[in-house]
């Protein structure tokens, strides 16, 4: 018996017998828009996250009021400094994950238009499950991270990296339409934006 | 293989016949009213915000043609990359194969996670891994609640959406849960209990995908709870079942999809989350990773010139929310995984078998109004195919007296004046009914219940509901 790619293949190439052709792919959509922290601030918002707009020396001290007294997963390579908190560093375990008050970190792009920003693992981002399974997030963005449209941050992404796209809290519309934040990803989204 | 495709439910009766038990449920029929309303209107609002919807819908079209039209070359393109980066690829002619190679790939396991997906569902993955003492757990708020009522489901999106919260208590209730009320609040509480223990501790994890690009082998999951962030992260190892066409060539493709889907399905400029992985990532997520690629049908269906574009479908459910017929009858009338519009069009193609009655009656189920040809994200002209199919089944048999019931609704469904018609005469019909069937229908409607297989009105008058809902 052929092997099952074989056949699949084989069916395919059958099934197309037909040859038929499809006019080129149009992207007259728009690809750029207004990429700015406003636009950006008002959309995270619409989900129901918390968001600051913060001038770059007010960060430390923002953060340092938020996270005080609080047991807080760091990853490698975080650009800030946060006195008054426990940070707590990889390697670290499920349960101890679990066991945090929140995860503090950077991100690779922010997409102004759909209020979401995107984690692609690299520095002060670290790996997927430091931003899971503490019930709180905490994100800082920079302004010159932010991309206007979808198709402007697809182009700054790698795709070969791990990258997650959080648009607000985890939320649920599965009873009745109802949204409820928070079911299994953090309860709570903070975004930061620095002016 | 010859086994039955299990993309239909073995012993569901023929849509005409699951239809006429649905419309006797106002308890039903109330629940979907509301949920397709008020989704109905939330996607108006979140595509009417975009002003190049048309031009991001025609991109998608053509993207999916081209992938239809290649699909061979994609598919091979897809292998070679995800392999590149440590992934490994198997190849399933149907569900049996499918299911068997997952089910040796849990390995010692007895209890895996599983992310809502819609080709798992189609396979009867569940199901297959029970029988061989693998217990599938679903993590997806709505799935669960269909897996702990042993219920079907009833939407693509929303599976438990025939459910009002009293219920889904209930259910909970009798599955060991006790959450403290019937607030949706609550109940998504008592769920994130549940199975916090089980994310924890998971060796193995199912997913479906909603793309994957051939270029870079990246697959990509959308979701909104976070469960599958959690099942493709934690377990040491994850296996993704994925019907052929979700391939796209490239990642720039992905920018026109990201915006598609969210708004057609959750009408959300985004959903909560998305999450893109290609192959291994060492320190990051699984150590293993598996790709089973799922025909079972597909190329069956790609055969097809006319019926071929079912498979530019990307699962976004909002043909369902505008359907009629669907609001009417449910979704598990239809008696698959795939129900309303789309799956009128997608079963019986899948299933391919002219003898499957059931699959047969489907592509009656639709009263040809054309709105779910109007939100559909990738222009699927799903009224030229259900005619198309329709003259396909005539050919191959004749007419059946399901093709008949359901011409009989679809013709009363078509129109607000006769469906008011046979409205007012409804309660003269419910005197004249004997098991859900009328004997009589306005006018030319004569012709048809003269073979006394029309399903009975429901009470709600159908043009006041249309001007509603579609004016
Ligand atoms: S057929 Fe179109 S509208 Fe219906 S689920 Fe598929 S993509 Fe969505």
């Amino acid at each position: 018996m052929a092997s099952a790619r074989a056949e699949i293949l084989g069916r395919v190439r059958d099934a197309l017998r037909d040859k038929p052709t499809a006019p080129p792919v149009p992207r007259d959509y728009v690809r750029s828009g207004e990429a700015s922290v406003e636009l950006l601030a008002e959309r995270v918002a619409h989900y129901r996250a918390t968001v600051h707009v913060v001038a770059e020396p007010d960060v430390v001290p923002l953060l340092g009021e938020l996270l005080a007294g609080k047991r807080i997963v760091v990853p490698d390579g975080l650009a800030w400094d946060v006195p008054g908190m426990t940070a707590l560093r990889d390697p670290l375990t499920v349960a101890e994950l679990d066991a945090a008050d929140g995860a503090l970190t950077g991100c690779a792009v922010a997409i102004a238009q759909t209020g979401t920003i995107v984690l692609d693992g690299g520095p002060g981002q670290g790996r997927r499950a430091l931003t899971l399974l503490p019930d709180h997030h905490v994100c800082v963005v920079r302004a010159d991270q932010i991309a206007g449209t979808v198709p402007e941050a697809l182009e700054r992404l790698d795709p070969l990296r791990p990258l997650t796209f959080v648009s607000g809290p985890s939320a649920t519309s599965d009873i009745e339409l109802d949204r409820v934040e928070g079911v299994h990803g953090p309860r709570r989204l903070e975004v930061l934006i620095i002016r | 293989m010859g086994t039955r495709n299990p993309v239909t439910w073995l012993g569901s009766p023929a849509f005409p016949e699951a239809a006429r038990t649905a419309l006797a449920d106002t308890q039903l029929r109330r629940n979907l009213r509301n949920a397709t309303t008020t989704i109905r209107g939330r996607r108006r609002d979140a595509v009417g915000e975009l002003p190049d919807w048309e031009q991001l819908r025609r991109a998608g079209e053509a993207i999916k043609d081209d992938v239809l039209h290649h699909l061979d070359r994609y598919l091979e393109q897809l292998e070679e990359a995800v392999t590149a980066r440590g992934g490994v690829v198997h190849w399933a002619r149907d569900a049996a194969e499918a299911n068997e190679i997952v089910l040796r790939l849990c390995g010692d396991a007895r209890e895996v996670v599983k992310v809502k997906s819609m080709a798992t569902q189609e396979i009867g993955l569940n199901e297959a891994l029970a029988e061989a003492g693998v217990h599938a757990v679903e993590t997806d708020l709505a799935e669960l609640i269909v897996q702990l009522g042993d219920d079907r489901p009833s939407h693509i999106l929303v599976p438990a959406i025939h459910r009002n919260r009293s219920e889904i208590r209930e259910i909970f209730r009798a599955a060991g849960l006790d959450p403290a009320s019937d607030e949706p609040r609550v109940l998504a509480e008592a769920a994130r209990a549940h199975l916090r223990r089980k994310f924890l501790s998971c060796e193995v994890a199912i997913s479906g995908a909603n793309f994957a690009v051939a270029g870079t082998g990246s697959v990509v999951v959308l979701e909104s709870e976070g469960n599958g962030r959690m099942c493709l992260t934690l377990p040491r190892k994850l296996i993704t079942v994925m019907g052929l066409e979700k391939v796209v060539p490239t990642w720039q493709d992905l920018e026109v999809f990201l915006q598609l889907l969210p708004r057609s399905s959750t009408a959300e400029r985004m959903n909560p989350y998305t999450s893109v992985w290609t192959g291994v990532t060492p320190g990051d997520g699984p150590e293993e990773f598996h790709l089973v690629l799922l025909d079972n049908g597909r190329t069956a269906t790609l055969a097809d010139p006319v019926g071929r574009q079912a498979l530019r479908c990307i699962r976004c459910s909002a043909c369902l929310n505008v359907c009629p017929v669907y609001e009417r009858t449910g979704g598990q009338s239809y008696g698959s995984v795939y129900p309303g519009p789309i799956g009128a069009i997608l079963t019986p193609q899948l299933v391919d078998d002219p003898h499957d009655k059931q699959a047969a009656s489907l592509p009656y189920a639709s009263s040809l109004c054309g709105a779910c040809f109007e939100v559909c994200p990738v222009r699927i002209d799903i009224p030229s195919v259900l005619t198309h199919l329709r003259a396909q089944a005539v050919e191959a048999k004749g007419r059946s007296a399901e093709s008949v019931a359901m011409a009989a609704a679809a013709w009363v469904f078509a129109s607000a004046s006769r469906y008011e018609k046979a409205q007012k005469l409804g309660s003269l019909a419910r005197l004249f009914a004997r098991d859900g069937r009328i004997s009589w229908l306005p006018g030319p409607g004569a012709a048809w219940t003269s073979s006394r297989d029309a399903p009975v009105p429901a009470r709600e008058p159908f043009r006041e509901w249309w001007r509603k809902n579609r004016g």
